[in-house]
């Protein structure tokens, strides 16, 4: 395996722009008067610090993978799924009402059953606007955006009303569901609040990689994405595999909802916003995605670095007693930065290419590679 | 490109395991009876917020005024409204030598069950809400939010002269839903053929719908309107240009419209705070629910000096308010 | 109940949907110019929280509304900037640059909030400004012409950006670049300059949209003030296919069943609070679908232009 100095560079580029980032919010603390080697200090340990804090980074990052990777599959379509958020609310809500209708139900026949339900729950919110687009040309800019916020909406109606947990009855209920039962909860990888869903997202993020690089329909996918008119031309389908991408990037997202649900929360609640059940995850999984080079193994890594980042935030919060505030504007700063350094990455490719342009012409190897003895 | 994110991926490892052993476990102190009383307080919205999480912040402020900054000091994670963050941060403040937690908002409650037994030596409280769920270190606060809407809603109804009132309301939950159905009931008992409008803006935050609410209310002929949330600022900017009276909760707001606004039923968290306090520093971590109404004084009637309020119309409010306390009058809504 | 629907009720929806769909303009046919040359950005709600503070905190402190939507405009325009050079000169993926800008803009303006200002409370923003004569014409004078400074100009600059785009050589610039980047260079149109402009035009424009929330139609300043309304935006931008008069079509009847909503709850007809907020949603799909465009987008929107030199 050559490994050349560049191309280590390349790996570790998303994280010496975090750094970057990161340097420019010690400005910020400063500004606030918080010390920052204290508030990143507070961070690493939040992220980093013990096996807690560890599980608790993979919990924050296993909805960034699942997310990720549907953004993968639709990225590589060539279409943008905005609709994240939304996708992951119909996920939570058809896997939880589907729990809560057979309490009773062992727990190894439930939770698979409410994972899939989730995931085509998802499927179908994101095959919506794949539908629109293909048949009406809606943009799914579009209607992604607006169906976030109908998601919204039919999550405060559902948990206001038919989800609501029993005892919630009355003027001052609190619109919540009751607590799945406990044979429901996803099983823990280690005595954390680690999940069995981290591992659930792992191997998918692989099949996934099987899927797009070693199938037919994934091969039609990229090449759609890469070119829709010669793949048209090809006799590709391309309006299907339109759909069928965002159809698969809304179940993930779906998914990646009914796993928040049932292996971290345990039941749902609303207080009109999509944040306070995603965390977001819908648009930081894109993020986590790009951090991955659009490529699910990739985004394994990526999902694990930005969950260590929203992790350790909320620590550095707590720690230095910092605005909430600041926390958003830091995380936009990451993402800001990682997603400018792609040109370092370009230019990087461009000039290995360009050498190996050379030494194919002039048949002598120029390399920086660390060479171990004797030569490749 | 597999390669080198298996690479990351070692680093990433080994950046781990290096910190993890590294890094020591902070010590758990035992509480300490001689030094300062210590709260850590996660509230879901910004503690500037007018309303909810502004009504706690203040109430510490307060206590800490009075205790002196030696014997009483707080920290706050605010903007807590995604959930599992909310349940992290309570579960890290809990691990270190805090006395109390303060889980100031209704969707902390499942997290709490969680979380309380773990940590047996320190006690939580969780509003708004009524239940302990029978753990020994949990207290539980809410608000009768419905008596204050109910004495606005007499008010109302008394100074109403187009006989429309108009209502903003965030979500239909909850705390909002006590106060709006109470300001409804109070207007009903007053003046029974005045019109009620109620609107929901199904958000917490959304201040330009709350502002066309208000619009279109004063377009339906209110002028009188009352609403709940951070969002009514919007609502309290219109009725303010459109010379409309305000009726305000959870905060004071008078401050926004000098000249309109009549009276806001404030939420005076101190009364519960300094309860659990005191009970905490004898030792009981837990088991009693609190409601603030306007018999402890939990909820007051900040009437705006302001507005020149008729004073038989504010008697009228004062006895209603007076026969909530007394049992004699009924508000038909939520729990006493 | 008969005298639900009177003509004084239409009239006052109207008013309300003239004014709801200011901000969406503002923004909407800022962000119109950048993706016709090849641009997304998705960071307009942040841009438009900024520019918001910026505008409010200068009421705040001394009262003066021009300068208020000058500091505003000048946020815009430096945000803009910022995201033209992360989108044209860095070649960024634009859509996840967008959501960075939109988190900072979140984040930032609250955070200045917080240390500036902390405590809620109203200004006494642009006043309604009746237009003599116009404002006396029977039923079209209280919903067009009896509104504030800022309403009357997003509606100016529908015309303007629609003459701009279509009749001026700039307009052309704009829209070959967003075509044919290629083409465009090789005629000697410089993409970056062009694609700069736009940008940080939408900048201007989004930061201006932002003050007109809080100087003018709310008069207040919160955390998270627009609620998502940049996005909104942006959707009307491909609602109204890039088009600056149907971006308009889009942005009026958005807010008009956003204000019906409203009505029909403060009437109380019997529909549950979330379907009726939900509606406007809903009905946006439902006319593009209806109205079954066939409009293409620029062909270059959100791919990345390199000079290869």
């Amino acid at each position: 395996m050559r490994i050349s100095w560049s191309s280590i560079f390349d790996a570790l580029l998303p994280l010496i722009a975090t750094l970057a980032a990161l340097a420019v919010g010690a400005v910020m603390l400063i500004l606030l008067g918080a010390n920052p080697l204290v508030a990143y200090g507070a961070l690493l340990e939040g992220a980093f610090g013990s096996m807690n804090a560890v599980a608790d980074t993979i919990v924050k990052a296993t909805p960034l993978l699942l997310v990720g990777i549907g953004i993968c599959i639709a990225f590589r379509a060539g279409v943008i799924n905005i609709g994240g958020e939304g996708q992951m609310i119909l996920g939570g809500l058809s896997s939880i009402a589907l729990g809560l209708a057979y309490p009773d139900a062992p727990g190894i026949v439930m939770i698979p059953v409410a994972l899939l339900v989730g995931f085509i729950a998802g499927g179908i919110w994101g095959g919506i606007p794949g539908y629109l687009k293909a048949r009406f040309n809606v943009n799914e800019i579009l209607s992604t955006i607006m169906l976030n916020v109908i998601a919204i909406q039919l999550m405060n109606l559902l948990l206001r009303g038919p989800l609501i947990q029993p005892d919630q009855k009355g003027a001052a209920a609190i619109p919540q569901t009751a607590r799945l039962s406990a044979a429901f909860d996803l099983p823990r990888l280690v005595p954390t609040r680690l999940h069995l869903g981290a591992l659930i997202a792992v191997l998918l993020a692989v099949g996934v990689y099987f899927f797009l690089w070693r199938t037919t329909i994934g091969y039609r996918i990229r090449a759609v994405g890469l070119n829709a008119s010669a793949s048209l031309y090809a006799g590709i389908k391309v309006k299907r595999y339109i759909v069928l991408s965002l159809m698969l990037s809304g179940a993930f997202s779906g998914l990646a909802g009914a796993v928040q649900v049932y292996g971290v929360n345990h039941f749902m609640i609303t207080d009109g916003s999509a944040a306070s059940f995603t965390g977001s995850a819908g648009f930081n999984g894109i993020v986590a995605a790009l951090f991955g080079q659009l490529h699910p193994i990739g985004t394994i890594p990526a999902s694990f670095l930005f969950g260590a980042l929203l992790v350790g935030a909320n620590k550095l919060q707590r720690v230095v007693q910092v605005p909430a505030a600041l926390i958003t504007a830091l995380n936009g700063l990451v993402v800001v930065f990682v997603v400018s350094s792609e040109i370092f990455r370009r230019k990087n490719a461009r000039r290995r290419a360009i050498k190996v342009l050379e030494e194919k012409l002039t048949n002598t190897p120029k390399d920086d590679s660390p060479q171990p003895e004797g030569g490749g | 490109m597999k390669k080198f994110g298996k690479l990351v991926v070692l680093l990433m490892l080994v950046a781990i395991f290096s910190t993890a052993c590294g890094a020591a476990e902070t010590p758990v102190a035992p509480a300490e009876t001689a030094g300062p009383f210590k709260v850590a307080v996660v509230t879901p919205s910004a503690i500037n917020d007018l309303a909810f999480s502004q009504s706690m912040y203040d109430a510490l402020v307060t206590i800490q005024g009075e205790m002196g900054e030696d014997n009483f000091q707080f920290v706050i994670s605010d903007s807590m409204f995604v959930v599992d963050d909310a349940a992290a941060a309570i579960r890290d403040y809990a691990s270190e030598d805090y006395d109390l937690i303060l889980a100031h908002g209704s969707q902390y409650g499942s997290a709490l069950k969680e979380i309380a037994p773990d940590f047996p030596e320190t006690s939580f409280a969780w509003g708004t809400a009524g239940d302990t769920f029978d753990i020994p270190n949990i207290f539980a606060y809410e608000a009768f939010s419905q008596e204050g809407g109910y004495v606005s809603g007499v008010l109302a109804a008394a100074l109403t002269k187009s006989n429309v009132i108009g209502v903003v309301g965030p979500v239909e939950v909850g705390d909002a839903k006590l106060y709006v159905d109470g300001f409804v009931a109070g207007v009903k008992a007053t003046k029974p053929d005045v019109t009620v409008n109620v609107n929901y803006t199904g958000s917490f935050s959304d201040v330009a719908m709350a502002s066309e609410a208000a619009q279109t209310h004063i377009g339906a002929g209110a002028d009188v309107m009352s609403g709940s949330a951070q969002m009514v600022v919007g609502a309290v900017g219109v009725a303010k240009e459109k010379g409309v009276l305000w009726f305000g909760t959870q905060a004071d707001q008078a401050s926004l419209a000098p000249d309109i606004v009549v009276a806001c039923q404030v939420y005076d968290w101190t009364v519960v705070v300094r309860d659990i306090i005191s009970l905490v520093q004898e030792g009981t971590l837990g088991g009693k629910a609190y409601a603030l109404s306007l018999e402890n004084k939990g909820l007051v009637m900040s009437y705006n000096p302001g507005y020149d309020l008729p004073a038989d119309i504010k008697a009228q409010g004062e006895a209603a308010a007076k026969g909530i306390v007394d049992g004699t009058v009924t508000i038909g809504v939520g729990g006493k | 109940m008969e005298d639900l629907f009177t003509g004084s009720v239409l009239i006052g929806l109207l008013a309300s949907a003239i004014r709801l769909a200011t901000p969406y303009l503002y923004a909407a046919i800022g962000e119109t110019f950048g993706q016709r040359s090849g641009v997304l950005n998705l960071g307009v709600d942040g841009i438009m929280l900024m520019g918001a503070f910026s505008g409010f905190y200068v009421v705040f402190k001394t009262g003066d509304l021009v300068g208020g939507v000058l500091l505003a405009a000048l946020v815009g325009l430096l945000m803009g900037l910022a995201m033209a050079f992360i989108s044209v000169t860095l070649n960024a993926e634009q859509g996840i640059s967008g959501i960075g800008v939109y988190l900072f803009g979140l984040g930032m303006s609250d955070l200045l909030f917080q240390k500036l200002i902390n405590n809620v409370q109203t200004v006494s923003g642009f006043p309604v400004a009746p237009i003599p004569i116009l404002s006396k014409i029977p039923v079209l004078g209280p919903i067009l012409f009896t509104q504030n400074v800022l309403v009357y100009g997003a509606y100016l600059l529908v015309p303007i950006a629609w003459f701009v785009l279509n009749k001026t050589t700039l307009g052309l610039k704009i829209r070959a670049v967003g075509e044919n980047p290629e083409a465009a260079d090789t005629l000697g149109v410089s993409v970056a300059k062009v694609r700069y402009f736009t940008v940080t035009l939408g900048g201007v424009l989004s930061g201006i949209a932002g003050a007109s929330l809080s100087i003018a139609l709310l008069n207040v300043f919160q955390f998270n003030l627009t609620n998502g309304l940049g996005f909104i935006a942006i959707a009307l931008v491909y609602f109204g296919g890039w088009r600056p008069t149907w971006v308009l079509m889009g942005s009026l009847i958005f807010s008009f069943v956003n204000a019906l909503q409203i009505w029909v709850q403060v009437v109380g007809i019997p529909i549950p609070s979330d379907i009726a907020v939900m509606t406007p949603y809903i009905l946006t799909i439902v006319v593009l679908v209806i109205s079954a465009q066939r409009v293409r987008p620029p062909s270059a929107l959100s791919k990345a232009y390199e000079r290869l030199e």
